[in-house]
């Protein structure tokens, strides 16, 4: 099956390199990064682009765009591992939108359109006939959307609750562990690169919140935005407040909630028991899903990383191929 | 309350349904069987229960006419802990007013308070753990209490589970 990718950062040279290393089935034919781009329908070679980005920091022609990829037509699903942008979703928005218009598939990791435009993306897709899939937006590798559409399919899931952001996670691991203050674990996250240079987003819970708009707004149809989460962050935590919760058997985590019944849609710090199972520790995520007859299934893995993001990524092209290309 | 029955099946049924019967909910049983007890020897059973007062009087009636003797019934007593951890000012923002203010509610009280006052002008955090009758008032009490904090302009941190 043929891909045509945009973004070329480190999300779409681990897509780029496990499509490469692994026998998959997968050719891409198409590439762009913010500064260029290369198209061949015969399938590009994927080692002499890596090697190009490397050397020149562009993937190809600077003279050919992104939007010239979406309307060369020489793939079956575009893949848009763009950068996020909260607050327009744009420009992978309107990529999204263009080519779900000229009925190619969508895979993308873009948290941006998907929490913004959740309805409307859906509607467009299945007016023209086609998936678009968004496994890579929550929890990186750990496949929550395919468990929620799949493995518990006929379920009613009443309500979820996990850690969704590993930068908070591994600095509260490491406040806990070493008694470090809120602002050396923070430090040390970033000398690691587990947080970004500005990492409001991570740490005043904005990234959890965005990815419980995209679980209320998918699983549950419940039309929510940012705004619309009761978000509290991690910056003003104590090391003494976790020491405090040591005194009760039990430690800290940021926690992300969604309980519909009771209009709970709420990212916040919380006590739990230390051996409660979403007390994972330094960058894991971990959701539990509440549900009637399944009851508590709980999925723990890791959040964020290149080739873990590839991962999810990877598992929704193949869906779209093994359900909706081949039989047709 | 304390029971006293005869040791032969289906005497223990016979205390514990009047007690669903009357709407209690029955929240730990001690039933200790003497190994050399003889048919028809009496057992002591504690029963921990939750149940509106004004039903107590019938459900004792009723466990009499099962051949139930009631030997003791303890007093009322705040069964559901909770512990809160906050973050900020507490000292400065009253925490005598704070305390008070969970305390006069009836709702529940505060059983235990251990506070870390690392620097003047930094933060402090506290632990707070409070104690009511039942989970519904507990909920109302971290309610009234969030609501203190947001005035205070303290972060309460809760406790995930076991609070509706």
């Amino acid at each position: 099956m043929r891909i045509a990718m945009l973004g070329f950062g480190s999300v779409g040279r681990g897509i780029a390199e496990a499509v490469s290393n692994k026998d998959l089935g997968l050719t891409i034919t198409s590439l762009a990064d913010s500064r260029s781009a290369v198209i061949d329908a015969n399938g590009i070679d994927i080692r002499d682009v890596l090697q190009r980005k490397k050397e020149t920091g562009l993937c190809g022609d600077p003279a050919i765009t992104a939007d010239d990829v979406i309307g060369s037509g020489v793939y079956d699903v575009l893949v848009e591992v763009t950068p996020t942008n909260a607050d327009s979703g744009e420009p992978a928005l309107g990529y999204i939108t263009r080519a779900l218009a000229s009925g190619k598939h969508v895979v993308t990791s873009n948290k941006g359109p998907i929490a913004l435009r959740y309805d409307a993306l859906m509607q467009q897709a299945a007016s023209s006939n086609v998936q678009l899939r968004y496994e890579a937006t929550v929890c990186g590798a750990i496949p929550l959307i395919q468990a929620l559409e799949m493995g518990l399919a006929g379920n009613t899931i009443t309500g979820l609750h996990g850690v969704f952001n590993g930068t908070c996670n591994y600095i509260l691991t490491r406040m806990t562990d070493e008694g470090l203050s809120y602002s050396q674990a923070l430090l040390e996250a970033r000398e690691l690169g587990y947080a970004e240079a500005d990492p409001t987003y991570d740490v005043k819970g904005i990234d959890a919140a965005i990815k419980l708009v995209i679980l209320a707004n998918s699983i549950w149809g419940l039309n929510v935005s940012l705004k619309d989460v009761d978000i509290t962050g991690i910056d003003s935590l104590t090391t003494d407040a976790l020491a405090l919760a040591e005194e009760l058997d039990c430690t800290i985590r940021l926690i992300g909630e969604i309980i519909p019944e009771k209009r709970v849609l709420k990212v916040s710090p919380r006590i739990l028991s230390k051996d409660h199972p979403l007390v994972v520790r330094d960058t894991l995520n971990a959701v539990t899903v509440e549900t009637d007859m399944a009851g508590e299934v709980t999925l723990i893995g890791r959040g964020a990383g290149s080739r873990e993001t590839a991962s999810a990524i990877i598992s929704d092209i193949l869906f779209i191929r093994d359900c909706y290309v081949e039989r047709t | 309350m304390k029971l006293e029955m005869k040791d032969m099946p289906g005497q223990l049924i016979a205390a514990l349904k009047p007690i669903s019967d009357v709407g209690g909910n029955i929240m730990a049983i001690i039933h200790q069987r003497d190994p050399a007890a003889a048919p028809g020897d009496t057992v002591d059973v504690q029963i921990m229960l939750e149940l509106p007062e004004t039903k107590l009087e019938s459900l004792v009636g009723t466990l009499k006419t099962q051949g139930v003797n009631v030997v003791r019934i303890g007093e009322e007593r705040l069964l559901i802990r909770r512990s809160v951890i906050l973050i900020g000012h507490i000292m400065h923002t009253d925490l005598t007013d704070t305390v008070d203010r969970i305390d006069s509610s009836g709702l529940a009280e505060v059983a235990e308070l251990g506070m870390v006052m690392p620097a003047i002008n930094e933060p402090s955090s506290a632990k707070i753990t409070l104690k009511s009758a039942s989970l519904g008032e507990m909920g109302r009490a971290i309610d009234l209490l969030r609501n203190v904090a947001t005035e205070k302009d303290l972060l309460v941190i809760e406790p995930l589970e076991g609070y509706p």
